[in-house]
Formats: C-alpha cells, structure tokens, sequence
C-alpha cells in the first residue's frame, strides 16, 4: 500500500530520516515506536506532504503510483490522512466547515453535517465543540477526538495516528482506542506512541523501532511489550 | 449551524464574474462639466431647486474646500485631480417608485447585483443609488405607517425642511476636513432617514450604490435621526465596476441617536480598485443609547474612514466593528474614534485587518475620554492578518484620557498565515487557496456574524474572489 524507498528526509537541512525503506501492506496495523527524537513524527509529516520536511533522496509509492512530489491536499485525496499529535487551533472555523470544504464536489453539506453528528455521538464529543472553533480552548482528548472525527468522515485509506493516546485521559482513551479498533473497516493503521498503552486496545500486526532517524528493529506484537519492560535501549541493543 | 448551512448553499451557486466589474452605457439627462468653480456648486443646487440656506451653505463650503490643505498623514491622497471629475450627474429625471418603471440599462445594472433578490427578501424597502440620484426606491408601507421617514437626501430636504436645517451639518460641519467641506458644497443623494420616538424598525433599510461613470465622483449624504426610545437598522452595501481613471467618493453620514435609541448602521463597501473612498461618518449618542457600526471595506484604492462616535449622554455606549481588507495596489486606512463626554459611557472598538499580495491595512484610532466623563470604559482590539512578505500593516492608536476613574483596555495582534495552519488543512485535503480563505473567513468571523446573512455571504465570497486572484 505505502511503500518507502530509501528515503532521507531533512527539515532546514538537518537530516533526521536516514535512508529508510520499508513496505506498509494493506489491511495491517503497524506500530512506530522509538524514543523522543527518534525521527517518528518527521515519518509522519513526510508522509502527508509537509513542504518543510523536504524528501532529500528516494521516493514513496502509494498504491502503486509515486507520490513523493504531489502536494499535501492531493495526498489526501488519494486516501493519506495524518492524524496530529498537537492539532492546530482555528479561530472562526469549525470543523464542519472544515470538512464540508474538503470534500467539496464529493459530498453534499447535508451528509456531511449528518455524519459528523453520528460520528460526534459514538466518540462522545459534545455538541458544541463541533459548532465551535476547532481545537479553541478544548482539551487534549477533545483534540484527539476531533482529530479521529475527522478521520472517520473524510474515510482514508491509511491513517497515521501522531501519538493520539499522549495528552488524553484514561477514559477519552478508553472511547478512542475502541472507536479505532471497532471501525477500522480493514484500513491501514501507523500508530505512533511512545507507549505500549493503546497497543493494549488495538494488536498491531507489526512494530517498528526508530531511533535517531534509522529504523533498528521490527518485530511483532511482543517487541511493544518488551520495550515497555526493558526499554529501547536495552531491547535494541539485545 | 442551519444559518452557515445555507450560507455555505448559497455561496456554491453564486458565479464568479462579479469580480471583475462591469458597466452599463450612460444615459444622463445631466451632467456637470468637469471640474469645480462656484458655478457649477449655485448649478447643482439650482437644478435641485433648493432653498436659499442650502445654496448658500454650500457656497460657504466651497470656499472652505479651497482653503483646506488634503490631510497631512495617512494615505497618500496626492494623485486626486480635483479638476478632473464631474460632480454632478442626474441620471433619470423623476424618481420611480416600482421597478418596471426603471430604465433597462439599471436594471439589469440591478439585476447583477441582485437588487430584485434582495427586495424579494425584505420587505423594508429599497433605496437604490445610480450615480448621484437616487433612482429606484420601494418604500414599505409599514414604515410609512409608524410615522417612519426613509428617502433620499435631496427628497428629505424638499419634504422635511425643519428636521433637515436642524441636524443637518451640526455634526460635522464643513470645517471638519477638506473632503466634509466638498460633499457639503457638491453632496447629491445619500438617504435620509427618521424614526419616530418609541418605533423599532424590525427590518433593515437598506441602500445600494454605484458608480458608474468614469472620473465621476459619489458626494451623497446620510442623515439619521433615532427619536427616543427607536430602533433602527441601515445596510449600505457598495459595489462599483472598475475603471482605469481614478474615481473620488467622499461622503458624510451623520447620525443622531437619542434617549434609549439604538441605531445599527452597516456597510459593505467594494469599490473598485481606482477609487478613493474618503467617508467622514459621525454619531451622537445621547443618554442611554446605543450606536453600532459595521464597517467593512474590501474594495477601492484608498479608504479613509474613522466612523466615530461621540459619546453625549450619560451610560452612552458606542461600537465599532471592522473589517479592512488590503489586496495589491490597495490601501486601507481605517479605524474609529470614540468620543467619550458624559460619565458612565462605554465603547467597544473590534478591528480585523487583512493584507496581502502587497496590500497595506492601517488602523487609526482615538480614543478620548473628558474630564468628568467618569466610570466611562473603553475597549479596543485590534487584530491584523497578513498573509505574505510584501504586504503591510500598522497601528495607530491614540489615547487621550483626562479623567482618572476610568477603563481602558487595548489588545493588538499581528498574525501571520502560519505554514503549520495551512498544513493542517491541506493535509486534511483542502488545497492551499482554500485553505487560506478559510483562515480568512475565520479570522473575520468576530464582526461578519453580527451582519445579516446575505451581506456575509457576500463578504465571504468577496474575500474569496479577491484572495483567489492575488494567491499564487
């Protein structure tokens, strides 16, 4: 589905992503770990597009097709939706407007305000913050659940998830980590946590550890558990 | 949420032609040669068949015209030609009552700019301004019925001599400044407006305007009088096509707001791109009233408009709420004056400011509260967007307060379209251009949701159209 060639990624010429490769298959759960600084959120923002985080060499293929010079919009177009670690405040929009907007010419208004209203219930967000501007003066479980709200109406294909479980109380936790899990309709997932904690809700198929921009080690659902046991470093370096 | 909802409909239908001007062939039964002298001021009100005081009123305001020098600070006024502009152009004969009667080239002048929707929508009435006469006018009868006067200026001056000799001028007399003492000697049109003591006025009178000649200049006149305990609310929205000249608009609007009245008066003004818009707007606010502006500029070359209030009666309170927006070529300065007199009084100033593609937005303020004015409160903010490096903006605030038992509180911010911003909407697949509108949109929310539906959908789609054409 996602495929990363030898990718370096720098952001004012400081290198952070060093030729990595690898190959998201559709359907699965991948978690991305690794300590702060490690170059996981720089993954994430290179993989939606951000013009800052300039792709130095290699390429990325999404479904097939290149899309290493398409713009962020069109990437997400495609089907690549990132989730933020820290969403931005927009004063005088909400986040109707917002996804009326994006999916222009694709869906009327009418669904689109009726589905954020079905999808606002499930997650439990109160009304007026859907009416309100966006992430203005909401907590950080809000944020996230705005964030997953807006996953679940635009209906991408692959969806990074920027530490979602950080900033969130254990029960906003509890009502993302389940609204994840139940509807995920067979999409791809990039987790990226520092924690084990929402890996406890949603199996990933795949882990990966990044440290200091390289990718150092992948395994299964147990590497989640042991990094939280003994650390990345010693993990690592075992 | 239903409201932006069929906001949002609406805005989808709308074309896009608008942004680009348009103009209809002349066809004046009057027109001044160009240029100003004596004769073509004692012309002007001969035609009109005014009395005595007014021809003389304005003779004396033609001398003071000539005596004043243009505005040492603010925009660069300097490529004015005074003698290259007619002042005065009467399009139609007799005034019309209904729109069959129109002639077919304002008409359709109209129907482009949607006058016959507009009508549809409210009842209250349509003052309609083609060059310098008031031509189209659909008064209400309901209004007529609650004793409620809403005509054109030289009809007010004809029917209602004594309310007009007692306001008119009173408030901002010709000396004021240069461009006060030109409309006074040259003005032509404009509305005049009279509610009755204890009638609200439910739905807003409004006007529109335009000009449609090139080198011609609008000089009308506004006078509104809230008797105590009315309410009223005016919308002038302004359109104009574009020219290649320069075109010079310098209006007055004096409004007097008594005992327990409110008046709300709203503009939208998009002039096109030549012209000088230059607007001396004044309010008195008497004990325990409460005067509104709206004020919204997103067109012309160069605004300069301060619309004030001056604060007379005890617990007085005044508003302004603005919106500049400066694209290439354009300068706006704008802002607002509250003028506080009386104990108690308290005034509210919200400014937005938006430049790009080389656009410069000033705001201008005074704030002045006199001695004895006590327990007065003052609140200013002042937010300015500026969308990329060749653009510019500024604040100017003055403060004179000689009274010690007072509020005031000033904000001011300078904002910059952050990169991360529109990342975030792009990477939620909204392309850059729109994503910046929205910012925009955002950004002015505070004052467009204080005006009535359509006339934010306009300004949105205004903003959008502008934007649309100076993002790269």
């Amino acid at each position: 589905m996602l495929q990363l060639k030898t990718i370096s990624v720098s952001i004012n010429k400081k290198l952070i992503l060093k030729n990595l490769s690898y190959h998201f298959k559709k359907g699965k759960v991948y978690a991305i770990m690794g300590p702060n600084g490690s170059g996981k959120s720089t993954l994430a923002y290179a993989i939606a597009g951000h013009p800052n985080y300039k792709l130095e060499v290699g390429s990325l293929k999404f479904e097939g097709s290149d899309v290493t010079n398409l713009s962020p919009d069109k990437r997400a177009k495609r089907g690549i939706f990132l989730s933020f670690q820290t969403p931005h405040s927009l004063a005088g929009v909400n986040v109707f407007q917002l996804l009326r907007i994006a999916l222009l010419g694709k869906e009327d208004p009418l669904t689109v305000k009726q589905k954020i209203e079905k999808i606002a219930k499930k997650l439990e967000i109160k009304k007026d913050l859907i009416e309100r501007s966006l992430n203005v003066g909401t907590s950080g479980g809000e944020k996230k659940k705005l964030e997953l709200l807006q996953a679940a109406v635009l209906d991408p294909k692959l969806l990074i998830f920027d530490e979602i479980d950080t900033g969130v109380d254990i029960d906003a936790l509890r009502t993302i980590a389940k609204f994840m899990s139940e509807n995920r309709y067979g999409k791809t997932y990039l987790l990226i946590t520092h924690y084990n904690r929402i890996l406890h809700y949603i199996k990933p198929d795949r882990v990966l550890v990044l440290m200091a921009g390289k990718l150092v080690k992948e395994g299964n659902a147990k590497l989640a558990v042991e990094i939280e046991k003994k650390g990345y470093k010693r993990v690592v370096s075992s | 949420m239903a409201n932006r909802n069929m906001q949002d409909q609406i805005s989808s239908t709308l074309d896009f032609e608008y942004k680009y001007g348009f103009r209809m062939p002349q066809n004046y039964t009057f027109k001044s040669k160009k240029g100003l002298n004596e004769e073509v001021v004692k012309n002007i009100s001969l035609i009109k068949r005014e009395p005595a005081w007014m021809t003389k009123f304005r003779l004396k305001s033609y001398q003071i015209f000539k005596k004043k020098s243009l505005p040492s600070w603010g925009a660069d006024l300097s490529s004015i030609n005074f003698d290259d502009i007619y002042y005065y152009i009467k399009p139609v004969e007799r005034q019309v009552s209904s729109w069959q009667d129109l002639p077919k080239e304002i008409k359709e002048t109209y129907d482009r700019i949607g006058v016959p929707e507009a009508e549809k929508k409210f009842l209250a009435g349509v003052s309609a301004q083609y060059e310098s006469e008031v031509v189209y006018e659909s008064i209400n009868r309901e209004l007529k019925k609650m004793g409620v006067i809403f005509c054109d200026m030289d009809t007010g001056l004809k029917l209602y001599p004594q309310i007009v000799n007692k306001y008119f001028a009173s408030l901002i007399p010709p000396t004021d400044n240069k461009f006060a003492a030109l409309n006074s000697s040259v003005w032509s049109g404009g509305s005049f407006v009279y509610v009755p003591k204890g009638v609200k006025v439910k739905m807003p009178l409004q006007a529109y305007f335009r000009i449609n000649s090139e080198r011609f200049g609008q000089f009308e006149r506004t006078l509104i009088i809230a008797e105590e305990g009315s309410y009223v609310h005016y919308i002038e929205g302004c359109t104009a096509p574009i020219y290649t000249t320069n075109s010079l608009h310098a209006a007055v609007v004096e409004i007097f707001v008594h005992k327990n009245a409110r008046v709300r008066y709203t503009t939208v003004q998009n002039w096109s791109n030549n012209v000088y818009n230059l607007v001396t707007k004044r309010a008195r606010a008497d004990e325990n009233s409460v005067m509104e502006w709206i004020d919204c500029n997103i067109g012309s070359k160069v605004t300069m408009k301060y619309p004030s209030v001056y604060l007379y009666g005890e617990r007085a309170r005044g508003e302004v709420l603005s919106i500049a927006y400066a694209g290439h070529g354009q300068h706006q300065d704008a802002g607002a004056k509250m003028l506080h007199f009386a104990p108690n009084t308290s005034s509210r100033i919200i400014s937005k400011s938006i430049s790009i593609a080389g656009g410069r937005t000033s705001y201008r303020g005074l704030i002045q509260i006199m001695p004895k004015a006590k327990k007065s409160s003052v609140f200013v903010s002042c937010d300015a967007l500026i969308l990329d490096e060749k653009s510019r903006s500024d604040t100017y605030p003055y403060m004179k307060i000689k009274e010690n038992d007072v509020t005031v509180q000033h904000e001011a911010t300078v904002e910059k379209i952050g990169e991360e911003k529109l990342f975030y909407l792009t990477s939620k697949g909204i392309s850059k251009s729109d994503a910046e509108s929205l910012l925009v949109n955002g950004f002015i929310e505070p004052v467009t949701k204080e005006i009535p539906l359509e006339y934010s959908i306009e300004l949105n789609r205004l903003i959008n159209l502008e934007m649309s054409g100076s993002v790269g």
